[in-house]
């Protein structure tokens, strides 16, 4: 048992926070929940990947540096470390992708993966309906055989970041009537801006569109754009749940640097007498530390050749309620300054109060831990 | 980097769970309770032959270590297994003697505790010392230094049956006039952290087990959701308890030590009203083994290091932590 990195990984550690340090916007970028912001924000992975810094974990064919998943945690610890801007690929990055590599054709990757490091093409996901959240596999949004490719009808709810992006994927069903509701389904990719495709943003919390009904009428995609087999989309998507609940989408480094930044405004703005507000600061400093630690555990099962299984709701549960916490002992500790919508620490505390619902809701989550790694039976949710 | 135990430490945590669940701890736990030693000092006698106190035993005074993340290991089955005796004591006095300044202490009390021929039990603050009527070497932190305690006092009771609490008696032998107590503290969190852990992973265990096979309204208890999602926090509490305890060990920085301290207290206590709760009246009993489990979370809470001291250390260090 070791925590001590490689000197080859400490060297691109190293190289990493020298191209972070010349290269980090002086000024933060416009919220990435606005059209001014989404723009500046892709221009910025443009400029990643012409390093080949915006998807190290993939192979160099695809503008990767096929870091393992050590390196790739220490990027995302240099990468927020430096206070780099948020990532408007992540969806792409760390939702699709993975399923592509998983079920996806050479030819799909050739296609999708080079314009999605780029920044070029922007991905949004369509899952969830107005009457499939948690229980998706009710879902009913349609796809119709026809010549060479499939007819999408229906409407997607809560897409994220679907105001200003590209293209989307999600599930849709292709054979109705099945025995059981996950049958029959079918994944597929569409361009957001295809004819028959109305996107309405929605304003989340704070009244930004960061997110979108998504309304399909016919909308033709070709058969290129379906992911694994035609009705078998519903275990392609649920590698990429366990991706987006796992490892991947939100990395230790992000906590580590949020935490610093909390002990930096507490050493600078508390009432050292203030001990209540002391404990809130420890416990994110400890949580900041207990994630990255799990997730070094978890690494090393995947460099021993495991994999993620439900042990992935531990961690979403843990980081999504976390984060909450963490940026609600900043508001406390702004004070009257909390109250302002401007600040890091405001857009921080908004995005957070989404982690607890999106990719699987914890009440989903902690049904998985308890019937899948307690082994408690099954009952009426 | 490889953040997991390896195959030698899941053996030692392995055999060591074997031969605790063959002691029928409850009954030595019970025993101990009622001042009656004979078992405990029985079952302390093979786990020291199983090598858990010569982790903290350097070599030069007939021990293995200092080894503190096999002690974790070992610390975990000890308190999975609620054994009771001065087991955080015992290596927090070993840390504490071996490094004094002047060598002579050391030589002549540690090999006894690496074999398990000794116990030991300190008190850095004055106020009580756990089991000073079993241990046999009495510490005891004084204006002037260290020394060895000639008795003790009576048994104060405590939350925990299974811990006695006891004055020592002031003056006996000056062993050291500036110990390095801080030191000690570290050895003592941590393997109070281990404890805690195990304590709440039998809390958990136990209760899993219990409300899938407790039926009310025809069904097992444990397929409602409000019993299944408290037991996937206290789940969660734990095995985020874990990592933090096995970093520390690694590192034995004082606030790495800190913070696995009071999270794994605190798991191990949120599990431990968990388990009540879930287990209903009868986890109300002192006859249910339960019990044992249940004290035992709350007095290792404060042990060694309360809540609030423990993230008081956690923040005492300079800008970056890790």
């Amino acid at each position: 048992m070791d925590l001590t990195l490689s000197p080859a990984d400490e060297a691109f550690r190293a190289e990493a926070r020298t191209w972070l340090a010349a290269h980090v916007p002086r000024t933060p970028l416009p919220s990435l929940e606005t059209g001014e912001g989404f723009a500046a924000h892709r221009a910025w992975e443009a400029e990643l990947a012409a390093d080949r810094w915006s998807v190290v974990s993939w192979p160099e064919v695809y503008g990767g540096r096929g870091a393992d998943i050590v390196r790739w945690l220490v990027f995302e610890e240099e990468y927020y470390a430096a206070g780099a801007p948020g990532r408007v690929g992540q969806n792409g990055i760390n939702l699709l992708a993975p399923t592509l590599f998983d079920h996806g054709t050479e030819r799909q990757r050739a296609r999708i993966l080079p314009s999605m490091a780029t920044g070029e093409v922007v991905w949004a996901q369509a899952w969830s309906e107005p009457e499939a959240g948690s229980d998706l596999a009710s879902l009913t949004s349609r796809a119709v055989r026809t010549d060479g490719g499939w007819l999408l009808s229906g409407q997607k709810a809560w897409s994220s970041r679907a105001a200003f992006a590209d293209r989307a994927f999600g599930l849709f069903r292709s054979e109705p009537g099945t025995p059981r509701p996950h049958q029959g389904l079918t994944y597929l990719m569409f361009d957001l801006r295809a004819p028959g495709v109305t996107v309405r943003p929605v304003g989340r919390l704070d009244g930004r569109p960061a997110f979108a009904e998504v309304f399909l009428d016919e909308v033709f995609v070709p058969d290129e754009d379906v992911i694994g087999e035609p009705g078998g989309g519903w275990r392609v998507a649920m590698s990429t749940a366990g991706n987006e609940r796992g490892l991947t989408l939100r990395s230790p480094g992000r906590f580590l640097a949020a935490a610093d930044r909390l002990v930096d405004l507490w050493r600078g703005r508390a009432d050292p007498s203030d001990t209540a507000l002391r404990d809130r600061v420890a416990d994110a400093v400890i949580g900041a530390r207990a994630y990255q630690l799990f997730t070094y555990a978890g690494a090393s099962r995947f460099l021993d050749g495991g994999t993620t299984g439900p042990e992935a709701s531990l961690n979403k549960v843990f980081w999504s309620e976390y984060d909450i916490a963490l940026h609600e002992t900043a508001l406390d500790l702004l004070g009257p300054d909390g109250e302002s919508a401007d600040t890091d620490w405001s857009e921080g505390y908004v995005f957070s109060l989404a982690g607890p619902i999106y990719a699987g809701t914890n009440e989903i989550q902690r049904d998985i831990i308890a019937e899948r790694l307690l082994g408690l039976p099954k009952g009426r949710r | 980097m490889r953040f997991l135990l390896d195959a030698e430490q899941r053996a030692f945590a392995d055999s060591l769970d074997a031969m605790l669940t063959a002691a029928d701890t409850p009954s030595v736990v019970r025993d101990w309770s009622r001042g009656d030693h004979d078992g405990g000092r029985a079952l302390w006698s093979r786990i020291a032959k199983a090598g858990v106190f010569a982790l903290a035993v350097p070599e030069a005074y007939e021990g293995m270590g200092p080894h503190p993340v096999e002690l974790a290991v070992g610390f975990v089955e000890l308190g999975r297994h609620a054994v009771p005796g001065p087991l955080v004591e015992t290596v927090a006095a070993a840390a504490l003697l071996a490094e004094l300044a002047d060598p002579l202490p050391a030589g002549r009390l540690l090999p006894s505790l690496a074999s398990g021929e000794a116990s030991a039990t300190l008190a850095l603050d004055g106020a009580y010392a756990l089991d000073g009527d079993a241990a046999t070497t009495r510490l005891a932190l004084a204006a002037d230094g260290l020394r060895l305690a000639p008795g003790h006092g009576p048994v104060r009771a405590s939350l925990d049956p299974a811990r006695r609490l006891t004055p020592l008696t002031p003056g006996g032998e000056l062993l050291a006039t500036a110990p390095p107590v801080a030191h000690a503290l570290v050895w003592a969190r941590l393997a109070t952290a281990a404890q805690a852990l195990g304590v709440g992973l039998a809390l958990l265990d136990r209760t899993v087990a219990y409300v899938g096979q407790r039926t009310q309204f025809g069904v097992p208890v444990g397929s409602f959701q409000a019993v299944k999602h408290r037991l996937a926090d206290a789940k969660i509490a734990l095995e985020f308890a874990r990592p933090l305890l096995f970093g520390a060990a690694l590192t034995m920085a004082p606030a790495d030590v800190a913070a696995a301290k009071v999270t794994a207290c605190e798991a191990a206590y949120a599990t431990a009203r968990t388990a009540l709760q879930l287990h209903g009246a009868i986890g109300y009993t002192a006859e249910y083994d339960l019990s044992l489990w249940l004290a035992k979370a709350r007095a290792l809470r404060t042990a060694w290091g309360t809540p609030a001291q423990c993230r008081a250390e956690v923040l005492s260090g300079g800008a970056r932590r890790w």
